[in-house]
């Protein structure tokens, strides 16, 4: 028996707009990059179990092959994410994003 | 050979294409093989289309040119008599001019620039004579005045000569606008600019002359401009400053007979527009008489010939004016050759004394120039109206209608018609008879033009001479008439037809030829017999003569009345408009973007997770937009 | 529904394991604790997955993101040892003010998704969507192109990462 014919819609809903709340503090909270961009990794995830509930809700694969290609591109951001994070540590010896302020006005 | 007719205004477009844009690296042979070749070929299609017209009328489309809306304009060529006849004028006096360029700018440094221009212009009148539309015609129109610009301001180095182009193109711009206002009205009222389209509607609603009236004022004030009449005639003389053979081809024998092209092409209009007409008479035979009085005292050889161009171009407006389309026409065809004849001979003058231009200090060099001297005397006689040279019969058959519409025209013509006759003698006196009176550098230097400038003199004389026999004054026997009728059209509803040979006309051009006669006689008594010279000294001038010599102060008056409160105009909009509003306002929106950038750039504090709150939030606010 | 069944029992403790490392993660101040409280997230949505029948989306999400994206984290953070409890903490009212911002996020988003579950279904339920079977087959019939194409931007990842992690770049 499938979760969807018991569990209502709207607590999957719930269920992924916390998960998207957290993730939106953890990125307000936080100074290290490195934890800013698991939250966005979790903001992506909520984002992902909400189109697997509508998904299984409507009885349509296509959001199912779409979420499979945000995984692909997750991956991806990530790999140059931290790349990127790399590199900078190398510049100024930190990740506290406080410190990279070179775009001051 | 007619659908060819296309090829006409092309070659000579090569031809300016070539010249133009080989430049210097061509050699001057070849320079002058393609631009006389060029415009000889035009003359040969010319002529080819001349024999095989029949009296047709063609439209030749080219392509569609616009076609938005109710606006459809075809690019394409009207091929009729009247068409033909400037075809062949362009062409041929056109060549000739040509020819004769070569030998008089062979020692100039921009010889085939000269040409390029002279190409071009070629170029564009015949395609404001060909266009089957008034559009396409515009397009000639401002393209002949472009190259006017150009080739008068062609020795730009000295800037009297370049203000001289800049005058002309000015002033031009003036008739241009209201070419373009009746072009407008016409477009209005008509839903067509296409030739065809309008004359037959002004046939089909000839009632309606008051919009008639008006489309033909606003077109005659294009004319005004372009042909060099009352008020707008001041440019001519001034345009005097470009090389003689542009004086010639341009400001004598074609361009400024585009006003009396277009009007001839409008014909339907102006014989519905009574109004209208009569103020192209009067306007035309006060320029024919004001400007020969201007004639009667000046010193230039040029400005002489300029004034009596004018004064010429005023006597086609009467005949135009009063009904007489075929004399307007006859009388641009007889002065496309002797005017061009009186140009190129006063070039091989000009070019015999090095340069110099003013006929006090010429005299006697009917020694040293025979070939000049007598095609001078050709042209002089035939534009004093002696029969049987041309100007006697296109003259006379102006003043014949003139007096049929209005008697004080046909005086007033006459009176005109005695000072060209005075002033043209005058000319031919000083200049060919007496003694030398430059010096004696220039004496020595005396000598006939080469071969390429007097071969054109000789052809032109002999059209200058027999030209009038197309218009022996022979009733519907008439030869131009006859040639020319199937391009009325619709007008001929309307027109006169040529009358018979009266006693009446006789006795008129007996009257015209005896006071010409007279004026003659007084020239010759005053400038051969006593040989007088025009005083040199100014201040020994007498009052009116002082008057007639600065033109009637025709040119400071319009300099009081529109440049210099133009110049106020200018100078105060510089100084309050342009520095304090527009300044003000592009200065203000300078000052107003930089203070509120400084203001701003405290928002961009560089910090991240400013940025990302600003984010959030502004992700909340549009959430809770979209909610309620 | 009176009664609760086995699988809103499932539902409820996957979701609370799920939110609760959730926040660990965020108020840990080690990152590898982060870490490995992010893990403990995603298995937890991989069991939502499973309860969703979406077996294959669960099977890559656990190998792509607990498999790999975290495997990647905890490499860079052991690379740049920053394993310790190095970072400032924000002032206390940013920390307020996150806290808050966050919060009114998650009312927003519940409250604008609120009526989804009043939406008619398109077709009858079918439990065999997310089957590999049936997901390969929309996959490769529908999506190729985008598939293929996935790859292309994974190549571009991965040459991008590495001309950026490079030393000694002039």
């Amino acid at each position: 028996m499938s979760a969807i014919q018991i569990i209502p819609l709207t607590w999957y809903v719930t269920l992924s707009a916390i998960l998207f709340g957290l993730g939106v503090l953890g990125v307000l909270f936080r100074r290290n990059a490195i934890i800013i961009l698991m939250c966005i990794e979790l903001m992506l995830n909520a984002v992902n179990l909400l189109l697997v509930a509508f998904s299984a809700h409507h009885s349509d694969p296509n959001a199912q092959v779409f979420v499979f290609f945000i995984m692909a591109v997750a991956a991806a951001e990530v790999a140059v994410g931290l790349a990127i994070l790399m590199v900078i540590y190398r510049n100024s010896k930190s990740t506290d994003i406080d410190i990279l302020n070179k775009l001051k006005g | 050979m007619i659908q060819l007719a296309w090829l006409i205004p092309i070659l000579p477009l090569i031809g300016f294409l070539i010249i133009g844009l080989g430049g210097k690296k061509l050699s001057k042979n070849l320079v002058t093989m393609v631009g006389c070749g060029s415009i000889l070929a035009a003359f040969g299609l010319s002529l080819g289309i001349f024999f095989q017209l029949h009296g047709t009328t063609q439209v030749i489309k080219l392509s569609e040119w616009i076609s938005t809306g109710r606006l459809h304009i075809d690019f394409a060529f009207l091929i009729d008599p009247l068409s033909v006849l400037f075809m062949l004028i362009i062409t041929g006096v056109g060549f000739l001019i040509h020819v004769y360029s070569v030998g008089y700018m062979k020692d100039d440094e921009k010889y085939d620039r000269f040409f390029a221009y002279l190409n071009l212009f070629v170029f564009f009148m015949l395609f404001l004579v060909m266009g089957s539309n008034y559009l396409v015609m515009f397009v000639g129109w401002e393209g002949v005045g472009l190259c006017s610009y150009l080739l008068i301001g062609f020795w730009f180095k000295n800037t009297e000569y370049n203000n001289a182009a800049k005058k002309a193109f000015i002033v031009n711009r003036i008739g241009d606008l209201g070419f373009l206002l009746g072009m407008i009205l016409i477009y209005i009222t008509f839903n067509s600019l296409n030739f065809d389209t309008v004359f037959k509607g002004v046939h089909d609603n000839a009632y309606n002359k008051e919009i008639y009236n008006l489309i033909g004022i606003l077109l005659f004030i294009g004319a005004c401009g372009k042909s060099a009449q009352i008020p707008l005639y001041t440019w001519l003389p001034d345009a005097m400053a470009g090389p003689t053979p542009v004086s010639a081809l341009i400001h004598a024998a074609t361009m400024v007979t585009a006003g009396v092209y277009m009007i001839a092409r409008s014909a339907v209009i102006f014989v519905n527009a009574p109004v209208a007409s009569e103020v192209v008479a009067i306007v035309g035979v006060c320029t024919a008489l004001f400007a020969a009085t201007i004639g009667l005292f000046q010193n230039d050889i040029k400005k002489v010939l300029a004034y009596s161009t004018v004064s010429q171009l005023g006597y086609m407006f009467l005949g135009l004016g009063v009904g007489a389309f075929t004399g307007g026409v006859f009388h641009v065809m007889t002065h496309a050759f002797f005017k061009a004849l009186l140009f190129l001979g006063a070039g091989s003058v000009i070019h015999a004394m090095s340069g110099e231009q003013d006929i006090r200090k010429m005299g006697g060099l009917k020694k040293a120039l025979p070939i000049t001297h007598l095609t001078f005397l050709i042209a002089t006689i035939a534009i004093s109206g002696l029969p049987p040279f041309s100007g006697f019969f296109s003259k006379d058959e102006i003043l014949a209608a003139a007096y049929e519409h209005n008697k004080i025209y046909w005086i007033l013509g006459v009176i005109g018609s005695m000072l060209t006759a005075f002033y043209m003698f005058r000319l031919y006196f000083l200049t060919f008879h007496g003694k030398f009176r430059g010096t004696h550098d220039q004496e020595h230097h005396l000598h006939e033009s080469p071969k390429t400038m007097t071969v054109p003199l000789v052809i032109l004389a002999i059209l200058a001479a027999a030209g009038g026999f197309l218009g022996i004054p022979n009733g519907e026997q008439h030869l131009l008439y006859k040639f020319l009728e199937p391009a009325y059209g619709y007008a001929s509803t309307w027109m006169d037809r040529p009358k018979a040979f009266s006693m009446d006309e006789a006795r008129l051009m007996i009257i015209a030829v005896l006071s010409a006669c007279a004026a003659i006689y007084v020239a010759w008594f005053v400038y051969k017999k006593k040989n007088m010279i025009p005083i040199q000294n100014e201040i020994d001038m007498p009052k009116y003569q002082r008057v007639i010599y600065h033109k009637y102060y025709v040119d400071e008056f319009y300099n009081a009345i529109v440049r210099k409160p133009m110049d106020w105009i200018s100078d105060k909009g510089y100084k309050y408009f342009e520095n304090k509003v527009v300044d003000g306002f592009v200065n203000g929106v300078g000052t107003v973007v930089k203070w509120s950038g400084g203001i701003l750039r405290y928002a961009q504090s560089g910090n991240i997770g400013f940025y990302m709150f600003a984010m959030t939030i502004a992700i909340i606010i549009m959430l809770l937009v979209k909610l309620f | 529904m009176g009664h609760i069944t086995i699988t809103q029992i499932l539902f409820g403790v996957l979701s609370f394991v799920a939110i609760i490392s959730g926040v660990l993660m965020i108020f840990t101040k080690n990152p590898i604790y982060s870490v490995l409280y992010l893990i403990i997230t995603f298995f937890a949505i991989a069991g939502h997955y499973i309860l969703l029948n979406a077996q294959f989306l669960a099977v890559v999400h656990v190998i792509v993101y607990a498999g790999a994206i975290m495997v990647l984290f905890l490499f860079v953070i052991m690379m740049l040892n920053l394993n310790k409890d190095t970072e400032p903490h924000k002032p206390a009212w940013i920390q307020i003010a996150a806290v808050t911002a966050g919060g009114i996020m998650m009312v927003t988003l519940v409250g604008a998704l609120k009526g989804a579950d009043q939406m008619k279904l398109a077709q009858p339920n079918d439990a065999n969507i997310g089957l590999v079977n049936n997901l390969g087959k929309v996959l490769f019939n529908d999506f190729l192109v985008p598939f293929e194409l996935s790859s292309v931007l994974f190549l571009a990842a991965m040459v991008g990462a590495v001309m950026l992690s490079k030393k000694n770049i002039h």
